[in-house]
């Protein structure tokens, strides 16, 4: 069985659909990248996948066991978070809120889970520091690593490299690839950024006008796939 | 200086002293609570907007010649901070323009009202001190400060109890969200606490002033500490240490509490800003 599957799903708001008749299934071990341009719905997916939005029709089944609220999420950057007075610990602790349940106070394993993270995430010595002082590749392994607090399976990432420089943006490629072949923790990612998806993915999910789903060998012998890996990046 | 001591001792005699300041610490202590979690979640204005919803509150009540007018106002301030906390998203009259409107049409209608059924005769006195709560404080009674410590009480356990939600929901709602957190629930729990603060702020500073006791003490934390729980710790302090040296000064000097806590409020800020430009440039 799927670790998460996709049925028919129709997503919009306000009364629009502008995702019809989608099914996909993603197993366990497996790196989606999601691609596609802005507007055609991808964050919209993300928060029906995580839960936060209801489909129009269709339904996301998830495998036994697997509960909605044990899937890490990595966000884009709120305007919130620039001047944020949180120090590192406070924010990777943070991902274990889902843990928690009605219990106000962190216990011993959860402090414990999220200093491995931090160690993980190579941010030791950084847990006083405040989170708006970091830089930006320092930030987003800071919210990975919060990801990966509440994480059980698998990990939702909504554009992680964007803003990021070149060289930050690969040591962040190499920490996921890393997540996904060392600890079979199972990828999708939401990209801009083809190349990379197409280097790093096991499948790809292009939407737009053309829909397309399967392995990235599939994708690239696609006349979809052909056509936009040449050209790298989507415009935006 | 010895003079200045004898007089502090005379006039702390009077127990409406004691109160006023046990009452003026509390308040600040909760408003500073609420304060950290509402400047960052750029909620600064629903201060504002709802303190002139208690005014608005309070001449009706005046108007229908309520002997306590507490419960009214408690409800229609509680009312009104859910509609706004939830309009802020996704709204068709988005959160700052709807704070802007209820709160200038709640001031007009409540000036409107006392004016033309207030039967007292000294009409500007009383909104005067509705507006800075330039005398009030001094007229509570012993009730009115058993209530305050109570409601006060509530205040700090909720936010003690809910200190790492509210924390998670404020840093990330969505991610907060997507962990089980429910987001919703707890910013409705926020509205429903800060009216709560801000009817009880009223006898203090007045529905004029209430903003800056939600505002100061967080913004000047923030200029110079650098995590959530430092930045709540030291609002509290600054909040409580403001609101003492302001009632003191208040007292010898003869000038209204509310404003006076006020202006050291800023002189603070200033200190604090001061500190934190130099902690900057060292670091």
């Amino acid at each position: 069985m799927p670790l998460l599957s996709c049925q028919n799903l129709s997503l919009g708001y306000d009364g629009i659909e502008i995702i019809k008749n989608l099914s996909f299934d993603v197993n366990s071990g497996d790196y989606l990248c999601i691609v596609g341009e802005n507007g055609s719905g991808k964050t919209t997916l993300m928060k029906t996948l995580l839960g936060l939005q209801s489909p129009m029709h269709g339904k996301v089944i998830v495998e036994n066991g697997l509960k909605q609220n044990e899937i890490g999420y990595l966000p884009q950057q709120t305007v919130v978070q620039r001047d944020f007075p949180a120090s590192v610990w406070e924010v990777v602790l943070s991902g274990c809120q889902g843990r928690c349940g009605l219990r106000p106070f962190y216990n011993k394993e959860e402090k414990k889970l999220a200093k491995k993270n931090i160690e993980k995430m190579g941010l030791s010595g950084l847990e006083k520091r405040c989170y708006r002082e970091l830089s930006g590749g320092q930030q987003q392994r800071v919210l990975l690593a919060r990801a990966l607090c509440a994480a059980k399976k698998i990990l939702l990432l909504d554009e992680p490299v964007s803003g990021l420089d070149p060289r930050v943006t690969a040591e962040m490629y190499a920490l996921i690839e890393n997540l996904n072949r060392k600890e079979g923790i199972t990828i999708i990612m939401i990209s801009h950024d083809i190349s990379a998806a197409v280097r790093y993915a096991s499948h790809i999910l292009h939407m737009g006008d053309t829909e397309f789903f399967g392995t990235k060998a599939e994708y690239l012998n696609s006349a979809v796939g052909r056509s936009f890996a040449k050209g790298g990046r989507f415009n935006d | 200086m010895t003079e200045i001591l004898s007089e502090f001792a005379l006039y702390f005699n009077y127990p409406f002293v004691w109160y006023a300041l046990i009452v003026g610490v509390l308040i600040a202590f909760c408003s500073s609570l609420l304060g950290v979690t509402l400047v960052l979640k750029r909620f600064s204005f629903i201060g504002d907007g709802l303190s002139h919803v208690a005014f608005g509150a309070i001449a009706i009540a005046s108007v229908l010649k309520l002997t306590n007018n507490m419960p009214l106002v408690l409800l229609i301030t509680t009312l009104c901070a859910v509609l706004l906390l939830r309009t802020g998203r996704n709204a068709r009259i988005k959160g700052d323009a709807a704070v802007a409107m209820i709160s200038v049409g709640s001031l007009a209608v409540g000036y409107l009202l006392m004016n033309v059924f207030s039967a007292s005769g000294n009409l500007s006195g009383d909104i005067c001190s509705t507006l800075f709560g330039s005398t009030s404080i001094i007229t509570l009674t012993q009730s009115d400060v058993w209530l305050c410590i109570s409601l006060s009480v509530a205040v700090v356990a909720v936010f003690i109890i809910f200190y790492n939600k509210i924390f998670a929901v404020t840093f990330d709602e969505s991610f907060a969200q997507t962990t089980g957190t429910r987001a919703n629930l707890y910013n409705l729990l926020i509205a429903v606490t800060i009216a709560v603060v801000i009817v009880l702020a009223m006898n203090l500073v007045g529905s004029l002033l209430i903003s800056a006791l939600v505002i100061f003490p967080a913004l000047s934390a923030m200029r110079v500490f650098k995590s959530f729980k430092s930045v709540t710790l030291c609002a509290a302090v600054f909040a409580v240490v403001c609101s003492v040296l302001g009632i003191l000064i208040s007292i010898i000097a003869g000038t209204p509490v509310g404003s006076t806590i006020v202006a050291i409020d800023i002189v603070a800020f200033a200190a604090f800003w001061a500190v934190g430009l130099f902690k900057d440039r060292k670091a």
